[in-house]
């Protein structure tokens, strides 16, 4: 289904499943969103995830980066091959390098932590469900420090390389400011700067450069 | 000396034995390998002392065999009886000298001392022995030393071995004129040998790849053990000091994020050198300041490099602004954001909190005027400060790097 209409203008509420292998944190967590979300089902493994993401086709999945059964990622890769318009939101414990990065190029549009607060969580939710992009002060700094460290000239400028205003952005976001201080910040709109952040997201998950992966993997073992 | 032909599967790994031993532990560590008497190994082998091959079975034996590990899991007599063997070990060796002594005599009064034939069939048992006892993948897992040294002294006991079953057999065929009439046989032999050879090749390479596969995988679990016995130990008393804390929910929280970070940097993160470069030591100030009072710090860091003077005073002054975060602000979550450029490093902390009216703080209150303005202008940086009452709080540090000598 996966509407066009937005959630952020009111009305309907985002159709939720919430995928995560710890009961305890599920029950936690729907309980914190309350009336914010209509949650629709729930699942503790890949296998579980897949089938009931493809019976209830929410518009948002909530993925648990760690997963039994491959993992968050192969949760990602089975659903969006056949429903490429559903959109996930990975939310993890873990604030390692390789899991961010790994579940935002697997096809996530945002990473969040689980300490991340209820009514933020929420906003996160409705955020990502119309189709915009959020990004955690720790995701920021990743993708700044994983654009960064770039002497070799890119394969494609277009894809590996970060805007002047994008960085800009992100380093607003990986300082602790929210989409609307970071507009006021820059005199622009919320609407650009949720512009440039999908436009982030989106080098992140296209652009084939190795540093990428090579940094990602560096900074895990190390 | 047939005797290492009769064992069955699973006796004991010929050692030479520790406790209960005469001279070197040789018949005592056999007598336990095939499961008989120390007593009948010591005669046996005096018996064939007396023509001298047994005195050169004792010593290659205890050239070749190791000695029994000190940690022997097999049931040890126990310490009593030790001693009261230990008593008695004297008074035998005696009686088995005087025994020898006694045989020798006898047979040096009756000739035929040396006959070069048993000495190459005491060759060929020999180096047969020392194979099989080095090729039992049963007892692989007793191999209890894991270093390089004992792992290179059981490859010569090996070639050693095989280069004496082959010197035996060559003079025991040579010493019965039948070396010639063997030559077909021989190279038969060969061929059968060396197609053994083919077949058997990557099955042994199969057992040394995984013996180490399983050494490599018993120090990664040990590994594992003592990490997961220290981790789950201090989240056990975490709890436990929650759970007597529970009324005062600022200590819960404190806790629970001092044990988190713990836990994270167990899992994540690399053991680094906190005094050495700026992410990590950036972490520690907030990891600290955050003990010390209570309030969350996120602490994000972008790039990395050496700490200079400077940057130590930007890192003071960035501990001095948390701190000002942590106490005035009343936020529940302070944000810190650190960036190595390549000329500068940045350092922005800031809070959702109260904020003040920067002209309203007194001259004589040190604490951002002194400790974090004063400190970076000291040492050629800056520091800017954003607020308003009711706007939060945000304190730009800005400090030039000094060029790295390196480049």
């Amino acid at each position: 289904m996966g509407e066009e209409n937005s959630f952020a203008s009111g009305g309907a509420v985002p159709r939720v499943v919430i995928v995560d292998d710890h009961r305890l944190f599920r029950s936690g967590v729907r309980g914190e969103l309350g009336d914010a979300v209509d949650v629709v089902g729930e699942a503790g493994d890949v296998d579980s995830a897949v089938s009931v993401i493809s019976e209830q086709r929410p518009d948002l999945v909530l993925l648990d980066v760690h997963l039994p059964g491959g993992g968050g990622v192969e949760v990602l890769r089975r659903v969006l091959a056949r429903h490429p318009e559903i959109r996930f939101l990975a939310l993890s414990v873990s604030d390692a390098a390789e899991d961010v990065i790994g579940v935002v190029r697997g096809g996530a549009r945002g990473y969040v932590t689980k300490t991340i607060s209820g009514k933020e969580l929420a906003s996160a939710i409705v955020r990502v469900a119309d189709g915009d992009a959020v990004f955690s002060p720790r995701l920021a700094g990743f993708v700044l420090d994983a654009f960064a460290a770039t002497d070799a000239p890119p394969m494609d400028p277009e894809l590996d390389r970060l805007t002047q205003r994008e960085r800009e952005v992100l380093r607003l976001i990986a300082r602790g400011y929210a989409y609307k201080e970071v507009a006021k910040e820059l005199f622009i709109s919320v609407k650009t700067v949720e512009t440039h952040v999908s436009s982030v997201l989106r080098k992140l998950q296209l652009s084939n450069r190795h540093e990428l992966s090579r940094w990602a993997t560096a900074r895990k073992l190390v | 000396m047939t005797e290492t032909a009769s064992r069955t599967d699973g006796p004991p790994r010929l050692y030479r034995g520790r406790h209960d031993r005469l001279l070197a532990g040789v018949c005592s560590g056999l007598a336990r390998h095939l499961g008989i008497d120390p007593v009948v190994t010591r005669l046996a082998l005096l018996a064939l002392g007396i023509g001298g091959i047994g005195i050169a079975v004792y010593l290659t034996l205890v050239f070749f065999v190791p000695v029994e590990p000190e940690t022997d899991d097999r049931p040890a007599p126990d310490a009593g009886a030790r001693v009261r063997r230990r008593g008695r070990d004297i008074s035998q060796l005696i009686a088995y000298m005087a025994l020898a002594t006694g045989f020798g005599a006898l047979f040096l009064l009756f000739g035929g001392v040396f006959d070069p034939l048993l000495w190459f069939l005491v060759f060929a048992t020999l180096g047969a022995a020392i194979l099989w006892q080095q090729a039992n993948p049963a007892e692989r897992s007793q191999w209890v030393s894991t270093s390089v040294v004992r792992e290179r002294k059981s490859l010569l006991r090996t070639g050693a071995g095989v280069l004496l079953v082959v010197i035996g057999a060559t003079g025991f065929l040579a010493f019965q004129q039948q070396l010639q009439d063997a030559r077909a046989g021989l190279s038969f032999a060969f061929t059968i040998l060396a197609g053994i050879a083919v077949i058997a090749a990557p099955w042994i390479i199969g057992l040394v790849r995984e013996r180490d596969r399983e050494r490599r995988e018993r120090i990664r679990n040990q590994e594992r053990a003592e990490l997961a016995a220290h981790i789950h130990d201090s989240v056990l008393h975490t709890l436990t000091l929650i759970q007597r804390r529970a009324e005062d929910p600022r200590e819960v929280q404190r806790l629970a994020r001092v044990q988190e970070r713990a836990l994270r940097s167990w899992l994540y993160q690399r053991p680094a050198d906190a005094e050495t470069t700026v992410t990590p030591a950036l972490e520690r100030v907030a990891a600290e300041v955050e003990e010390a009072h209570g309030v969350p710090i996120e602490v994000v860091c972008v790039g990395d490099c050496p700490i200079d003077d400077g940057i130590r005073a930007a890192l003071r002054a960035a501990r001095e602004a948390m701190v000002n975060a942590s106490k005035y602000a009343g936020v529940d979550q302070v944000s810190v954001f650190g960036e190595v450029e390549p000329d500068e490093v940045l350092f922005f902390i800031r809070d959702r909190g109260a904020g003040f009216d920067l002209g309203e703080v007194p001259p004589d209150r040190m604490g951002v005027r002194g400790s974090i303005i004063g400190r970076m202008e000291r040492h050629g940086g800056s520091a800017r400060i954003r607020t308003a009452p009711g706007e939060g709080t945000e304190v730009q540090l800005r400090m030039p790097r000094t060029p790295d000598p390196a480049g």
